[in-house]
């Protein structure tokens, strides 16, 4: 017998830190287009997930994943310049900083997404954008330092360490 | 997030909300939604009302708590469970002219799986107490053909998995008085009070 829980609470657990990787590594339209995607392949897996595995590193993995997929699949049709945002997605700083991300380079872009977004650690950031350990743990604090300058002073940080 | 920095980044509650009725509806067209649920209103209060692809599978009082209701149904059914309003129109819309006092009778495909045995076909025969009357523990017990099982009967109401639907609020004392119910005695008395079984 299954000791799952019921979907649904993963979805509403998880599914805010999942648009926030997705909306991290691709705009605003095609992240809902990720999410969806990560939330039906989750659904479809759920019953014969192990019982030990941790759900949103997990959920992020496959995120990360798709989101990579619908990368590849633009890249291979015509070539369209980011969407705009729809105003309802994200207003003011939000909106600031979600270009800011986009504006990096690709591997602190994803180092980011995944770490300070998705909340995997490093090694587990490695592995899905290859690398060393440190080299990911570079990267995302590049892809930090870079957004602090791009959006300005008067943002202090906790930081990881 | 511990940076600050990232801590504005939004996942804004109307996004998701859409993205989450997207999810039902897709998960539903490729054969994954194994438990639909809601949650609706009503007089005797919230209602936690979940089905299968073959019917209403369970009906829930709150005083049941939901969350352990969804659990079981996790556990037995299948945990492809999803909140999907939609899958569940027909019988919240036959809930609510039941207690507009609109109807008498429910007229929904149900899948009978929570229950079997015995309690089974208790539960199965509650439809023929017809609204506005009740029948005693004993009386249920003679239309199952087991005269004797009167304490099975009362057991077989009390884990109901589909109360109101198949209205074991109907089954009360020899003594006149509603006994126990799942939605809580009040609620049951409520009920008879509303199909003008009582005074």
């Amino acid at each position: 017998m299954s000791v799952r829980e019921p979907f649904e609470r993963a979805v509403r657990a998880h599914g805010p830190t999942v648009l926030r990787v997705c909306r991290a590594v691709l705009g605003a339209d095609e992240a809902e287009d990720a999410w969806s995607e990560t939330f039906l392949a989750a659904l479809r897996a759920w019953p014969d997930l192990p019982e030990h595995t941790d759900v949103r590193a997990w959920l992020v993995t496959v995120a990360h994943r798709k989101a990579v997929d619908v990368v590849r699949r633009n890249a291979r049709a015509t070539p369209v310049p980011e969407l705009p945002d729809r105003a309802v997605h994200d207003e003011g700083r939000d909106l600031d900083l979600w270009h800011a991300v986009a504006a990096l380079p690709h591997k602190q872009r994803h180092a980011v997404a995944l770490h300070h977004l998705g909340g995997l650690p490093y090694d587990e950031v490695a592995a899905l954008l290859g690398g060393t350990t440190a080299a990911a743990r570079r990267a995302a604090a590049d892809g930090v330092a870079v957004l602090r300058t791009t959006l300005g002073a008067g943002t202090t940080t906790g930081g990881r360490s | 997030m511990s940076e600050e920095l990232l801590a504005g980044a939004g996942a804004p509650a109307e996004v998701l909300d859409r993205l989450r009725r997207r999810l039902a509806t897709r998960a539903h067209e490729e054969g994954l939604l194994d438990v639909a649920y809601r949650t609706l209103d009503s007089p005797v209060g919230p209602l936690l009302v979940a089905a299968t692809p073959q019917g209403v599978v369970r009906v829930a009082f709150a005083v049941q708590d939901h969350a352990a209701v969804l659990e079981e149904l996790s556990a037995t059914v299948s945990p492809r469970v999803l909140e999907a309003p939609g899958r569940l129109d027909d019988a919240a819309r036959e809930l609510d002219e039941y207690f507009a006092g609109r109807r008498r009778a429910f007229d929904l495909p149900l899948d009978l799986r929570l229950t079997r045995g015995f309690r089974r076909e208790v539960v199965e025969h509650l439809t023929s107490v017809r609204y506005g009357t009740t029948a005693t523990y004993a009386q249920v017990a003679v239309l199952t053909g087991r005269p004797g099982a009167v304490r099975a009967v009362g057991t077989a109401c009390a884990r109901n998995p589909l109360p109101l639907v198949l209205p074991c609020h109907r089954v009360v004392r020899s003594d006149g008085t509603p006994g126990r119910y799942a939605g809580g005695d009040a609620a049951k008395e409520q009920l008879l009070r509303l199909e003008g079984a009582r005074a």
